[in-house]
């Protein structure tokens, strides 16, 4: 147990019980607010999300959220994005069209390829576990969320899009998906995404909250 | 394609877990979280919670038995059983849901589904389709757990029901559910063919072996299974090991 304390963006986007939930299992303290003092002055902060990229946009922009958010980037607290709440991160993603993201981390969102890499069609959302790889660019999961974690251990996706970082740099973890690769977690300074659901990932998730929640 | 989910289905009624034969006969098996909680420690990949008398009564009673098994179980769960709006989503949601799984009520109103995918997104609505064999290669829709006739075509409202929003489907052959004769393997290859979305096999599921043809050659994405667990005739590692070695992709659980 640990007497962390874990604010959680509550933008009207998504269901939120579930992360809460997650977090409190690893003994943390779970705050849901909208308001931009409490989530300036949070200790770590989680920005959650599912549905539509230019809804959450939306919802952010006008709670007049996404300049606190660039705010927590500048004084390096701890951020975490999980699902839709990761790929906000990035700068702008093709999803209804183009719509500009929070532009943490350089990069855009993209479809999943609804073809295999040997060429079959696939299903799309993306629902299931899927294996946690080690990301070309790394060497090892030390100083990051998955320090507790192994290659292998699997987490559970759904979605229909990813990030595509710019700089290879910035991806930690990838899964594979009929074959093609797909971003898992990406990291910049104190900006960490993460595409799955840790908190409905099993005990391999609830590691990495944990990590999180002692960051 | 990614790797194949192993689910586990809960028919409730009441506070009991039960299982019936063609959904009906219904048998108390026990408590419904504790078979939960078992199967989530042995490693399964998802939970569906089906509240099989409630879209009788109108109304879905899972919020409480869901909100507790919430409290340590920490993988997806879909809820189903009587509902009718997208308050009743809230709702069960709100309990501890991660997604909802509706057929009467969509079947009386098929907006339904694309309101619900709206607000909560695809990802949260699962159209169920109960499915019986009316001539070769010809499946009818029944609601009310098996129990009504629509005169909708099965395809076809798979694929009205994905093109309206539905993220996901969950297909029970009646014919076989609870027979432990197998899936209907030719039903799940004709739907999962003419959809885009992920399709979760349900009904018959007899021994390990039988979840091999469904993927392999129904091309299911998914397999419900439910007396095979209840009653102990398979462990989820034994079932795991023995899609592993077919060749199968399965999640990796230690």
């Amino acid at each position: 147990m640990n007497n962390s304390e874990v604010t959680v963006i509550d933008y009207g986007v998504g269901n939120l019980l579930s992360v809460q939930r997650g977090l409190e299992y690893c003994g943390a303290k779970v705050v849901l607010t909208n308001d931009s003092e409490k989530i300036l002055s949070a200790k770590r902060v989680v920005l959650p999300g599912v549905g539509a990229f230019a809804n959450a946009m939306q919802a952010l922009e006008s709670l007049e959220l996404v300049a606190v958010i660039h705010e927590l980037a500048l004084r390096k607290t701890p951020l975490l994005g999980i699902c839709l709440g990761m790929q906000l991160l990035l700068e702008e993603s093709d999803e209804f069209g183009v719509t500009a993201g929070l532009g943490l981390i350089p990069g855009r969102v993209v479809a999943i390829p609804d073809y295999t890499l040997s060429g079959d069609k696939q299903k799309i959302p993306h629902i299931g576990w899927s294996a946690l790889q080690m990301s070309e660019s790394v060497t090892s999961w030390k100083k990051t969320l998955l320090e507790d974690n192994r290659p292998g251990e699997a987490v559970y996706f759904v979605h229909s899009f990813m990030a595509n970082p710019t700089d290879p740099a910035h991806r930690v973890a990838d899964v594979l998906y009929g074959g093609n690769k797909v971003a898992a977690i990406i990291s910049r300074e104190n900006i960490t995404g993460c595409q799955f659901h840790p908190e409905k990932s099993g005990q391999v998730g609830l590691k990495i909250l944990r990590k999180f929640c002692v960051e | 394609m990614g790797n194949i989910r192993l689910i586990a289905r809960l028919d409730i009624k009441g506070p009991n877990l039960i299982k019936g034969i063609h959904l009906e006969g219904l048998r108390v098996i026990g408590s419904p979280n504790e078979h939960a909680l078992r199967y989530y420690l042995e490693g399964i990949d998802e939970l569906i919670y089906m509240d099989c008398v409630a879209s009788l009564y109108g109304r879905n009673h899972l919020g409480s038995i869901v909100s507790k098994a919430a409290k340590d179980i920490f993988v997806p769960m879909t809820v189903g059983g009587g509902i009718r709006s997208v308050e009743d989503v809230a709702d069960i949601l709100r309990a501890g849901a991660d997604k909802v799984a509706v057929n009467t009520a969509a079947v009386g109103e098929p907006k339904l589904i694309s309101s619900i995918a709206r607000r909560f997104g695809s990802q949260c609505m699962v159209l169920s389709i109960e499915a019986k064999q009316v001539a070769t290669e010809c499946w009818e829709v029944y609601t009310n757990n098996g129990r009504e006739r629509t005169g909708l075509d099965v395809i076809e409202w798979a694929k009205k029901g994905v093109a309206n929003g539905a993220g996901e489907i969950l297909l029970t052959s009646v014919d076989r559910e609870g027979t432990r004769k197998g899936f209907d393997v030719s039903l799940v290859k004709a739907v999962s063919d003419e959809v885009s979305v992920p399709v979760i096999a349900s009904g018959g599921m007899g021994e390990p072996e039988d979840l091999l043809a469904v993927i392999s050659e129904g091309s299911a994405d998914a397999v419900a299974m439910a007396d095979i667990l209840h009653y102990k005739r398979a462990s989820i590692p034994d079932i795991r090991r023995i899609a592993a070695n077919a060749g199968l992709g399965v999640r990796h659980y230690e």
